[in-house]
């Protein structure tokens, strides 16, 4: 094992933490679709791969800005999203829960075969979003993109919040979320409450796979592993809690980064099923629910 | 979904009946069937069919996914070939041994899942299997990673090893057929009620002193026993692992299988396993055929299509949807024929104005 000093763990801290970014990003998606639907949508990770690839091609194959670019790939992930909604889960929304998870499976691996036929096996990139010197934080390193995608997670994070609070749409959603039928009862549109989560889940993801493009290559096969990191988040937040959810992924970012430093190289994917299981582990001790019966 | 509740006698007379039909057909389809692709292509579909009728079980009558059955399928395969190969067990020692690990590692791995309500299983599952996969790579010194590890023993019977493909073929399928009457004991007996019940309504059936998590981590355990040993069986006839045999894939297309032949439906199981394994050869025979490039893609996308559309539009499955309209329209085919055409279109508008 190799000696680190505090400058090394703080390298790990930061970059560990904007890693993080991706799986809130990811993992608020789920919860979003969750909540809204009761689905646990295994096709997650998909958008996030759609959202690089398509921005990838029109930035390099249509030559667009690359803000375009990012603007016109999250809007195309979003009506593909709500296109999925309508096709596979809508027609069989009432069945068991069951039925729903190997319909997302399939559906994943659709979109997969899709990706590959596109874009074929290469993997592609980005360039950074704003290029220039990486910052230097008390010694630690820090990219501009690492920033960008601090920026993206914020902003949707804030995008969200007044969303939720703030507009009559976004209440209606909620609403969904905490029942659907007494929802139908008030007047709401719960089938129109449906496909906008999944757009709105399938933005976040392509925003997500967009602003670490730059970072990493990218390319048809992405999306499962990213996926299912973003589950790990999700079921932290018990599959319902946002905050939980971005604690959550910060922390298992900066796991994964302390643990790619110290472990072989090839047990950091584990690593994130590992805190599943501790994660799974601690749901049945209801350490949660003893927090909230003390406050 | 649900089979009727009230079972006995004549349901067991039933199943002998047809569990005697299936080993009639099968024990006689070497004679006209014997070529050698044939033969390892119903070698594969026996040793699949154990594993899908373990699942059936977990996710038709335990009303959960396993989205990591080939890691425990793989944990079976990989146990056998290393204890054959590198301690130099007997096989068969080997197979029991990885049985009861396989079993004990599903056993923890259910005992936090089953306190928590919904669908964790599947996460649980499914994480336990990418780290199954992870650890087959990593551990080179046991697994030999990436590249595999070589050189597994062929069973032996009596002391003889069963070389020919032929022989194979038997004892898997009797295998298989001896998993498939288990499970069917299992569906008939006490614990399969429970399990029923609790897939029907987890309160009622708790209000009715089921222990739930007691069952569901039985279920589980008997799963992962099914899957462990159909894993050693293919260790022994493919006389060689590696970790892309076990990966996430491999358990989306054992839920395929499950589903394709009707979750609910033990009987489902080897027609499901068939069904979806000749597709997926049809699939790379024909695609080529229609394409001049790329015929990987087009099987993988026309295979993440047919899971939805199945999962859709007959959820229950091939086999109780072709039973379902065979007892429908073709037993009552003649006198009544008109009428029964007025009446299923008269429930087919009934049906879809309930849907819309």
């Amino acid at each position: 094992m190799p000696q680190y000093g505090l400058r090394d763990y703080l390298q790990f801290l930061v970059s560990g933490a904007s890693t993080g970014c991706i799986y809130v990003l990811i993992g608020l998606g789920l919860i979003t679709i969750y909540n809204v639907t009761g689905v646990v949508n295994l096709a997650q990770g998909e958008f996030v791969m759609l959202g690089a690839m398509l921005a990838v091609t029109y930035y390099q194959g249509l030559h667009l800005p690359l803000i375009v670019a990012f603007l016109a790939a999250v809007l195309s992930v979003m009506l593909i999203g709500a296109l999925v909604q309508r096709l596979t889960i809508h027609p069989a929304r009432r069945a068991p829960e069951v039925t729903l998870i190997i319909i997302t499976i399939g559906t994943a691996i659709a979109l997969r075969g899709l990706g590959l036929l596109a874009w074929g096996t290469t993997p592609r990139s980005l360039p950074e979003f704003s290029p220039g010197v990486p910052l230097n934080l008390w010694g630690a390193v820090l990219s501009r993109q690492r920033l960008w995608i601090m920026g993206t997670a914020l902003a949707v994070l804030v995008f969200l919040y007044l969303f939720f609070e703030h507009t009559l749409l976004g209440k209606a959603v909620r609403a969904c979320a905490i029942n659907r039928q007494v929802s139908q009862l008030v007047g709401i549109n719960t089938e129109f409450m449906a496909l906008l989560a999944y757009a709105l889940s399938a933005g976040m993801g392509a925003a997500a796979g967009i602003v670490i493009a730059p970072l990493t290559l990218v390319s048809y096969d992405m999306g499962l592993v990213l996926g299912l990191k973003g589950f790990v988040v999700a079921i932290m937040g018990g599959l319902v809690s946002a905050p939980a959810a971005v604690i959550g992924g910060l922390l298992l970012g900066i796991f994964e980064s302390l643990a790619a430093g110290i472990l072989p190289s090839g047990f950091k994917d584990a690593l994130a099923f590992l805190v599943l299981f501790a994660v799974l582990l601690g749901r049945t001790m209801r350490i949660s629910e003893l927090f909230r019966r003390r406050t | 979904m649900s089979a009727p509740i009230v079972s006995g006698a004549a349901d067991q007379r039933r199943n002998l009946l047809g569990v005697l039909t299936l080993a009639l057909l099968l024990g006689t389809l070497p004679l006209w069937l014997n070529t050698p692709y044939a033969l390892s292509t119903m070698i594969l579909i026996g040793i699949y069919t154990i594993v899908t009728i373990g699942l059936c079980l977990l996710m038709g009558y335990g009303g959960q996914v396993s989205l990591g059955q080939a890691a425990f399928f793989g944990l079976g395969a990989y146990g056998s070939a290393i204890l054959t190969v590198k301690a130099g067990w007997s096989p068969w020692v080997a197979l029991l041994v990885a049985a009861a690990g396989t079993g004990l590692i599903a056993y923890l791995i259910g005992i936090p899942i089953f306190r928590l309500r919904g669908h964790y299983l599947a996460m649980g599952t499914l994480a336990f299997g990418v780290i199954t996969v992870i650890m087959m790579n990593e551990w080179k010194q046991y697994t030999g990673g990436p590249t595999g590890l070589p050189g597994v023993p062929r069973l032996t019977i009596a002391g003889q090893p069963l070389k020919s493909d032929l022989a194979y073929y038997y004892l898997v399928w009797a295998s298989a057929l001896l998993a498939l009457a288990i499970a069917l004991n299992i569906v008939n007996s006490r614990f399969g009620r429970a399990l029923r019940a609790i897939r029907d309504s987890e309160a009622a059936a708790e209000s009715l002193g089921v222990e739930i998590g007691r069952y569901k981590l039985q279920v589980l355990v008997t799963s992962a026993l099914y899957a462990s040993v159909a894993g050693s069986l293919y260790a022994h006839y493919m006389i060689f692992v590696s970790p892309t045999a076990f990966d996430f894939g491999v358990s989306v297309r054992l839920v395929l299988m499950a589903a394709v032949g009707g979750l609910a439906s033990i009987w489902g199981a080897p027609f499901g396993t068939a069904a979806v394994m000749l597709l997926t050869l049809g699939l790379r025979e024909i695609v080529p055929l229609l394409t001049r490039h790329g015929s990987g893609e087009y099987q993988i996308i026309a295979y993440g299509i047919l899971l939805v559309v199945i999962m859709v539009f007959m959820p229950e499955g091939l086999v109780v949807a072709g039973m379902r309209l065979w007892r429908r329209e073709v037993r009552s085919w003649g006198a009544v024929a008109m009428a029964r055409v007025a009446g299923y279109a008269g429930r087919l508008s009934r049906g879809s104005r309930r849907r819309s």
